[in-house]
């Protein structure tokens, strides 16, 4: 007997107590307090004596539209003052006081149904959604009240009814709104036993990874789809237990945006599926850089482990992308691994590559560039390039005595006089004031999907109307299309089409005018044409600029900036020694086949092939450098990861080219080139700044040209593939197999 | 003993598992999802028929032209009543067509709601009410009965596509309890009925399947032939004579 008949006893007064039959049934609050909320509420409340301040989570900050409008609210006693209109939830941001929430977004429309953030109100007789509640003058906001929290673990029992306990073998693990905030309001064990509900996975396409029986049905993802990017293909469909996200019909999700469900999924419903099962957040390290796909210049963070590249995710910047970034800034990255260039390499005479070391390489360019005529040498700057390796080529170039510099996409003859004729002057944030766009000869949708995303936030917010000029495209807002070529223009101008009186009654028009139309012939007709229209819509005055330009690669506005323009127009054509950095969009047909080619890059893209002697440079993950975007603004990108192989940064292959070809630059460090870029142009050593345009387009020449009817051409083909990164990526390989619109 | 324990232990265990019920609960909606088949695909045209047409006018007319897309659940029902019962989803598109919403916006809409079918019904859909008093006074045995003589299971169809029998919740008629409802899309738009038999047993629910075979329409309302409507079995028992003023107040006095 011994142990064995004390453990029987105790069994069998175990089994034989009756309040201990169930034994899975326990309950979920475990503080006594907490058990009679209002007990503990009853008790005299004694106000602090004094409050120190607090400051608004995540940098809130209050904009009052109307001084009269302010209203003051305490929140968990503490006085705020906040303009009229705001929900609890923001006034309790404002007073630093974090709400959980799941369905709330600030830049999405109030869906009001996970109840998350129900917090206590005085006077009021249940606790309120404070996502969805207008805040009233004298509220008395109680957040940490047993009552609240007793409400938050309600809530949260049950959102983690049917959520799987799958947390290790999760994507979202570690960054997921329910693990963190279960920690906070969970219990550590449940009392649910019936079967848990599971959900039919979607198939949305190569980017985005669904679970869907994770999902907490927080229609977060359906309002973004249907709100900011203007595909309504998800839906919530059934009802009740049965309800689920989807898009009912097999349909993938087609928009250049839809990589952000990802990010406002507060569960891992939706992950990405490039990225899946490959690293944990935890393990990432945080780049902040910029990405150069597009010319917006979103701030995206790398995050990468070890040598590698793992994923990209967006920056906050209100000016810029806001918290969005298009599917091609976050998945292109997998580019970076592919077709690198990792040794310097000569075309032998059998037409193979053979890989040297730097020195024979540089020996080779060096000894080539001296022997054609100045004039014959041609230097092409790509569209990855930054400003910095744009300089130092520019200065090299020059020394070399050669001024044929281009980038590749400002066109044969670019107007780098006028920095208000390249730039997007109203600035992205300012697109929000507009009240009507005309888009000339750009697709903003696939050209800069960001400014996109801007026009039709402003579209949405304000009706306001989009004239567009172009071949036919799918602009997800509602726009007019005027016509396909330059002669509406000149109507629009005349005033003979019936968009032109629109454009003049409005308060603040907005040209933007695409990139594209850099390499038509019939350009500075295009642009006076233009000119013409803004002069009749008063759309320049002192307060407010709405002519712009939509450029379209990274590179562009840097190397207009620093004067990147070719002296004669058969540059390339004529040419015995070219000079491509990282240029892989010119016509190799136009090349002369006695030139001799020397490409630097990053990718074994286009232009290797027709490459004599190839040096490998950096990808812009892998080095400092600026980049201005089309509204102007200098940023700089830092290194995330290790360079491939023996790739050197691209300005330091042309230094180290400079001084093997006897023409030294003078400057050895970032920080010296810099300093040379700065007495070229100021703007780009202003990190983060916008710097407007001085002077408009009204000091230009009149221009001579006549403009032709040849119809605008769509700029870019293919959203997905664009540059060389983007051609290398084999998940943008699969967008635009499946996703492109044929 | 420590056998003896381990037992006890194990019995107490599957006790309390055997306490957590392991049912699903099969609703009368479909899938959540659609799958192509060949007579339910997008690509299968679907159309207003003429009168049906001036119908989906007339509906449109009852809310303002830019609340267009208040019209959904009328336009899908009427949608429904042409097609046989069900919608497909080229119905819906045309509906989100006329609408001029874009189609999830539908397709939510008829999921949301169990009355719109989205997979095939017979011509007579025979829906048991399921809800507690119809239960308590014999439903289940009713659909056992219908589900028995039809030979089908619950959202089946018929081989000769006549019936199809389904669950719905409490339609309002607990006073003659227990209840089927029969949806008759027999005769398209135009002829459609939705009629409530009442006071069943699963004999009569049988009788009333078979009448409707033979192409008979039988009397809608209770069945049991002595009552009326919902009055009480045999005629009133109650509230007889005139009634008679509350003694407390001398309502001439008025």
């Amino acid at each position: 007997m011994g142990l064995g008949s004390i453990a029987s006893r105790a069994l069998r007064s175990n089994t034989l107590r009756p309040g201990h039959t169930n034994l899975l049934r326990r309950s979920i609050v475990t503080t006594t307090e907490l058990r009679n909320a209002e007990a503990a509420q009853a008790q005299p409340e004694t106000p602090p004596p004094d409050l120190p301040p607090r400051t608004p989570v995540a940098g809130a900050r209050v904009h009052f539209p109307n001084p009269e409008d302010a209203i003051e609210v305490f929140v968990d006693g503490y006085p705020v003052k906040i303009p009229k209109g705001m929900t609890v939830l923001q006034a309790c941001e404002i007073a630093g006081v974090d709400i959980p929430r799941f369905c709330y977004h600030s830049r999405l429309s109030i869906a009001g149904n996970c109840r998350m953030c129900l917090v206590e109100v005085e006077k009021s007789p249940k606790p309120v959604a404070s996502c969805a509640m207008p805040a009233l003058p004298g509220m008395k906001i109680k957040t940490d009240t047993p009552l609240a929290k007793k409400a938050r673990e309600g809530v949260m029992e049950f959102l983690l009814m049917n959520h799987p306990l799958d947390c290790p073998i999760c994507d979202q693990g570690g960054e997921c709104d329910l693990q963190d905030q279960s920690m906070a309001f969970g219990s550590d064990r449940g009392r649910f036993t019936e079967t848990k509900r599971s959900v039919v996975d979607k198939n949305l396409g190569p980017l985005v990874k669904t679970v869907m029986t994770r999902c907490i049905q927080c229609t977060r993802c359906v309002r973004f789809a249907t709100e900011i990017a203007g595909v309504q293909d998800l839906g919530m469909l059934g009802r009740g237990s049965g309800e689920e996200i989807g898009t009912y019909v097999e349909k993938l999700m087609t928009s250049e945006l839809s990589g952000n469900v990802i990010d406002i999924c507060p569960v891992g419903a939706l992950t990405s599926k490039p990225f899946a099962f490959k690293a944990r957040n935890w393990e990432l390290k945080g780049t902040e850089s910029i990405d150069v796909t597009d010319a917006v210049g979103s701030n995206i963070r790398i995050d990468s482990r070890g040598p590698e590249v793992m994923r990209v995710v967006p920056r906050l910047n209100e000016d810029i992308n806001e918290e969005w970034i298009s599917d091609k800034t976050r998945f292109f990255y997998d580019g970076l691994k592919r077709q690198r260039l990792n040794d310097p390499m000569i075309r032998g005479p059998d037409g193979r590559f053979k890989a040297v070391s730097w020195r024979d390489a540089l020996a080779v360019v060096a000894e080539v560039i001296h022997q054609v005529k100045a004039d014959e040498i041609v230097g092409v700057a790509g569209k990855l390039s930054d400003a910095e390796s744009m300089m130092a080529l520019k200065d090299f170039l020059n020394k070399m005595g050669s001024n044929n510099v281009l980038c590749e996409g400002n066109g044969p003859n670019p107007n780098a006089d006028l920095r208000s004729g390249y730039i997007m002057n109203t600035s992205i944030s300012g697109l929000e004031n507009a009240d009507v766009f005309l888009l000339v000869g750009t697709q903003p949708r696939v050209e800069a999907a960001m400014v996109n995303a801007r026009i039709r936030k402003t579209v949405r917010a304000t009706q306001a109307k989009v004239g567009y000029v172009g071949p036919a495209t799918d602009l997800n807002y509602d726009h007019e299309h005027l016509g396909t070529g330059p002669q509406t223009l000149s109507e629009i101008a005349k005033g003979s089409h019936p968009f032109s009186s629109t454009l003049m009654n409005a308060k603040n028009p907005c040209i933007i005018v695409g990139a594209g139309i850099f390499e038509r012939d019939d350009k500075d007709a295009i642009f006076s044409v233009v000119e013409a229209i803004a002069e009749r819509a008063k759309a320049v005055r002192p307060d407010w600029n709405g002519m712009n330009v939509l450029l379209l690669n990274a590179a562009q506005a840097a190397a207009l900036d620093l004067g990147l323009v070719p002296e004669s127009d058969k540059g390339i054509e004529s040419s015995k020694f070219i000079y491509l950095m990282g240029a892989d969009d010119v016509n190799l047909e136009k090349i002369p086949e006695d030139a001799f080619v020397v490409y630097q890059g990053h990718h074994g893209d286009r232009s290797v092939y027709r490459a004599n002697v190839i040096l490998p440079a950096s990808a812009f993950s892998e080095k400092e450098g600026t980049y201005v975007n089309t509204e102007g603004c200098a940023q700089t990108t830092v290194p995330a990861v290790p360079t491939v192989g023996d790739a050197r940064d691209d300005w330091k292959i042309v230094r180290a080219l400079s001084e093997v070809a006897g023409v030294i630059l003078p400057y050895d460090s970032l920080s010296a080139i810099r300093s040379r870029m700065k007495t070229v142009a100021p703007n780009l050593v202003n990190v983060d700044e916008r710097e407007p345009a001085t002077f408009s387009y009204s000091l230009k020449p009149e221009s001579q040209q006549k403009i032709s009817t040849t119809p605008f051409k769509a700029a870019v083909e293919n959203f997905y593939m664009t540059d060389p990164i983007t051609r290398a990526s084999k998940v943008m390989a699969q967008c635009s197999a499946l996703l492109s619109k044929k | 003993m420590l056998a003896r324990l381990a037992s006890q232990r194990l019995r107490e265990i599957r006790q309390v598992i055997r306490q957590i019920p392991q049912t699903t609960r099969s609703l009368s909606t479909a899938l959540n999802y659609h799958l192509d088949s060949p007579d339910n695909n997008p690509n299968n045209p679907w159309e207003f028929t003429e009168a049906n047409k001036t119908k989906v006018k007339e509906i449109l007319s009852h809310y303002p032209s830019n609340y267009k897309q208040s019209a959904v659940i009328p336009l899908l029902d009427l949608a429904q009543q042409q097609h046989g019962g069900w919608l497909p989803v080229s119905a819906m598109n045309e509906v989100a067509k006329i609408i001029e919403v874009a189609p999830i916006r539908v397709y939510e809409v008829a999921t949301f709601y169990s009355m719109f079918n989205r997979t095939k019904v017979g011509k007579y859909h025979l829906l048991v009410c399921g809800t507690t008093p119809c239960m308590i006074r014999g439903s289940r045995e009713i659909e056992e009965a219908l589900l028995k003589h039809l030979g089908v299971k619950r959202n089946e169809v018929t081989k000769d596509g006549l019936f199809s029998v389904g669950e719905m919740e409490c339609m309002g008629c607990c006073v003659n309890a227990p209840m089927i409802t029969v949806a008759d899309y027999s005769n398209g738009s135009e002829g459609y009925t939705y009629n409530y038999y009442e006071d069943l047993t699963p004999e009569k629910a049988v009788e009333i399947v078979e009448a409707f075979r033979r192409g008979e329409k039988p009397p809608r309302g209770t069945q049991n032939p002595k009552r009326i409507n919902s009055g009480p079995e045999g005629g009133n028992t109650t509230l007889l004579g005139e009634p008679k003023p509350p003694p407390c107040r001398d309502l001439d006095a008025c």
